[in-house]
């Protein structure tokens, strides 16, 4: 008879022998090095071009990131219609991304298309113009895209936590306005391009199934462009955070949710405690089966979901607590947060919960291992971060050995509620 | 090519088995044949708010997320006007953890009070965060009661309103999961580092003994040709006028449905689509702009969607696009179109096929349309389609009549 009371033996996955698999590296002939990573079944290909030209780099707001949304609009050869019409005979994708130290080209294509599009990257990378129109549509729609996001409270929320936490002249903690947009022009835009991408810092990655000739072909492309020579501008920020802590906004009168932001100043990835401190965070609010989404979402219902993590920063960084509550239980969500710091600070952690929480992390961390784009992913963040592969071996290693009076320490360094910056916007 | 076994239980579970084995990860995944589309129009919402109720508890199993957790697995579900779907992610060595969590709660649920009356205050935080507190947020659930008059398409899956969701019964609870699922009306893929004669002695073991249940007979009010234009105009306090109009299109397995798939492509399926050139790059009366469907199993609706720029008039900005519209019908598109809209097609499929996951749940899609191997022979059907059938069907649904549209403004303060 079938005993459907007992769940059937599993493998522990605290005991799975976690490998990192090996990222091929090498160097153009003008130095940019390139991470490959051959891997999958289908004939897809990820290419992605990361400059050092993020907001970090821009000496006035929303330069770097118009710079980089305008890389496809025109080159003195193609127009912005001839460019994205190439890509896309081909059914590729060619998008852009501006961080806050980098700013991306990524390029996704069937891996047999490839030798058509590489010379457009490389075109759009030494020759792009800036034409004055597309500024002035950009400018127009942006401008509109921001009037609808400024309704929402969840994108007020966003901007402004960021902004408690670093201080509105940081570039974690600067947002965009319409007079931005206003005050950008065509000059800034060619003079940032011009330093920071024709003649600036480039890392390439790759993934996918990636054609044995591609070395050739980037080196080809790529690997006699003026990049690497200069040195990168060492510019430094001070952390301004405001004094207040808390906050409370009517954004919409008629607002029947309010967007909770709690936060807190948090050190970056080299740090000692940074790694431990996830397995603290998913017991916290990382994951479905955490603690705020237990309380706060399936046991309260105040909430479609509440989650905790701490900021993907270079840098200095912020634990992030984040979610959109019912206008009228808003403060009461608040309260249940703290309680659970609370819990967190004064009780240590339950074996039965803890090796829960370790070999759900272990297994997602196995299910990332799967899969070329994903590999890849890990490998940019260790190699953006100035980290190795030892930070992986690390972080599988912490997961399985920390212990509750460790994650108990933490939670009275990290988990006061004095030292969180509290934000309702309605 | 996406390989794949097929076998059925004594009480008409089908079972797809997808061997991958260069992942370490397996992928189980759960579709029943019950959407939005099968909810009485009093009681509208009910389909995803059963889909929360299958995490609170089955027959013998207090928690099914708890369990899975600690095999180092993850999981979630959706549900769509057509279908229900469940999928979880494990090392394929604890695959067995899932085969007992989703027997149990395909057994019998706990059908417990307290998660009832949790999940409809969640989903209805669900309900506001998506389509109160949004700019915009309603104008689907106006555009679906206007394009369909008897067709259950007519309501979202989140709803019509929230008063449904809040007096769900636990009656209609027990009612609707013993209608809709049995395994007769259900189909299970295991995708991953598997091998089809474990999973079937695995599928035996913990689905064999559910009662097969009554097989669930669609039979929904088909939407009746429409003959004439319907239009509606509301305001709200957003910031922009915005536009959308919708047009009948053929139901998902028709060739209709695949020429509409490449209209959208060509109209709207990127920065280079001619509505984007036309509309928002040269003539700047949108600023952004989208043509697309939904993928809908019966009839659906091909859209065009979008915001006006500030000063814009709506109707000229409605006659700009029944120019484009006008072209189409009337002048075939070059090969090189054409190609580039088969392309992406095909560029669009690779992707998707990726991850297993995705390869389990489209399996159990096509398994739901009528067979699984349809998969394999999709891109097929893009390839057959030439310039004409783009110029014939683009008549035949780009008919005023067989319009809806709605000018959604921003109100005057």
């Amino acid at each position: 008879m079938l005993n459907r009371q007992i769940q059937p033996p599993i493998t522990d996955a605290v005991s799975f022998d976690l490998k990192l698999r090996q990222c091929e590296q090498y160097k153009l002939d003008n130095q940019v090095p390139v991470y490959s990573m051959h891997a999958g079944a289908q004939d897809v290909l990820m290419v992605e071009w990361v400059f050092k030209a993020g907001n970090w780099f821009e000496q006035k707001n929303i330069v770097a990131g118009t710079t980089n949304f305008l890389l496809k609009n025109g080159t003195s050869q193609k127009t912005a219609y001839q460019i994205n019409d190439h890509f896309e005979f081909y059914g590729a994708y060619l998008n852009r991304t501006c961080y806050n130290e980098t700013a991306s080209i990524t390029l996704h294509c069937l891996s047999k298309h490839i030798h058509a599009l590489l010379p457009v990257v490389a075109e759009i990378i030494t020759d792009s113009i800036f034409p004055e129109d597309e500024l002035i549509t950009y400018q127009q729609n942006q401008k509109q895209k921001l009037s609808v996001n400024l309704k929402k409270c969840d994108f007020i929320a966003n901007r402004l936590i960021d902004e408690y936490v670093y201080g509105f002249h940081h570039p974690y903690g600067k947002y965009t306005s319409t007079l931005d947009y206003d005050q950008i022009n065509r000059t800034d835009l060619l003079a940032f391009f011009q330093r920071f991408y024709a003649e600036g810092h480039c890392t390439i990655f790759t993934a996918g199934k990636v054609p044995t000739d591609l070395p050739q072909q980037l080196n080809q492309h790529f690997g006699q462009l003026p990049l690497q020579q200069r040195a990168i501008p060492n510019i430094q920020y001070n952390l301004q955070p405001s004094i207040d802590k808390k906050y409370h906004i009517i954004n919409d009168e008629n607002g029947v949710q309010g967007a909770i932001r709690m936060a807190r100043p948090f050190p970056n990835k080299h740090h000692p405690d940074y790694q431990k401190t996830q397995i603290l965070n998913n017991v916290l609010g990382g994951f479905f089966g955490s603690r705020l989404m237990s309380n706060i979402r399936e046991d309260k219902g105040y909430t479609y979901g509440i989650h905790s993590y701490i900021q993907n920063h270079i840098g200095e960084t912020a634990w992030m607590i984040s979610t959109e509550a019912g206008r009228d239980v808003c403060e009461a969500t608040i309260t249940e947060v703290y309680k659970e710091m609370d819990i967190l600070r004064n009780e240590l952690i339950d074996e039965e919960e803890l090796s829960l929480v370790k070999n759900y992390m272990l297994g997602t961390v196995l299910g990332d291992l799967d899969g070329p784009f994903q590999l890849i992913a890990r490998w940019k963040n260790y190699v953006l971060n100035n980290l190795d592969e030892q930070y992986f071996y690390n972080s599988v290693q912490l997961i399985k050995t920390t212990g509750a009076e460790e994650l108990n320490a933490l939670a009275n360094k990290y988990l006061n509620p004095t030292d969180f910056y509290e934000l309702t916007v309605i | 090519m996406i390989e794949y076994n097929r076998f059925t239980l004594d009480n008409g579970l089908t079972v797809l088995v997808h061997e991958d084995n260069a992942t370490p990860m397996a992928v189980v995944n759960v579709l029943y044949d019950v959407g939005a589309r099968d909810e009485n129009p009093n009681k509208t919402g009910f389909a995803h708010l059963f889909e929360h109720l299958m995490f609170g508890g089955s027959i013998h199993i207090a928690d099914y997320d708890e369990p899975l957790q600690r095999a180092g697995g993850d999981n979630n579900a959706y549900t769509t006007n057509d279908l229900t779907n469940y999928y979880c992610q494990l090392p394929a060595e604890n695959i067995e953890t899932a085969f007992w969590l989703e027997s149990d709660r395909m057994l019998s649920l706990a059908f417990s009070e307290k998660s009832l009356a949790v999940q409809r205050k969640v989903v209805c935080e669900e309900f506001k965060e998506h389509y109160i507190n949004k700019p915009y947020g309603n104008l689907w659930k106006e555009m679906r009661a206007l394009a369909y008059t008897v067709h259950p398409y007519q309501w979202m899956t989140i709803g019509k309103e929230l008063s449904h969701v809040e007096q769900a019964h636990i009656d209609d609870v027990k009612a609707f999961f013993f209608k809709h699922y049995r395994p007769v009306n259900a189909i299970l893929v295991v995708a991953g580092n598997v091998k089809t004669e474990h999973i079937k002695q695995l599928a035996e073991k913990w689905f064999g003994p559910i009662p097969m249940g009554d097989q669930y007979i669609r039979c929904l009010p088909q939407e009746p040709v429409q003959d004439s234009a319907r239009r509606l105009t509301l305001e709200a306090d957003v910031p922009l006028d915005a536009f959308v109009k919708t047009w009948h299109m053929d139901a998902r397995l028709n060739k209709g449905y695949y020429t509409a798939d490449l209209i959208t492509e060509i109209l709207g399926g990127g920065a280079s689509s001619r509505l984007y050139q036309a509309l928002v790059k040269e003539q700047k009366l949108f600023s952004n702009l989208d043509c697309y469907h939904f993928g809908s199993l019966d009839a659906g609706l091909l859209t065009i969607e979008g915001k006006l720029v500030k000063g814009v008039d709506i109707h000229k900005a409605e006659q700009a696009i029944a120019e484009q519209l006008q072209q189409i019908q009337e002048q075939p598109v070059s090969i090189a179109e054409l190609t580039k809209v088969k392309n992406k097609t095909e560029s669009v499929i690779a992707f998707e096929d990726m991850s297993i996951m995705s390869r389990a749940s489209s399996l159990a899609l096509y398994e739901l349309m009528g067979d699984a191997s349809l998969m394999n022979t999709e891109l097929d059907k893009y390839h057959e389609i030439n310039p004409q059938d783009i110029v014939d069907y683009s008549k035949h649904i780009f008919r005023e009549s067989n319009s809806n549209t709605l000018h959604y403004l921003a109100k005057q303060r």
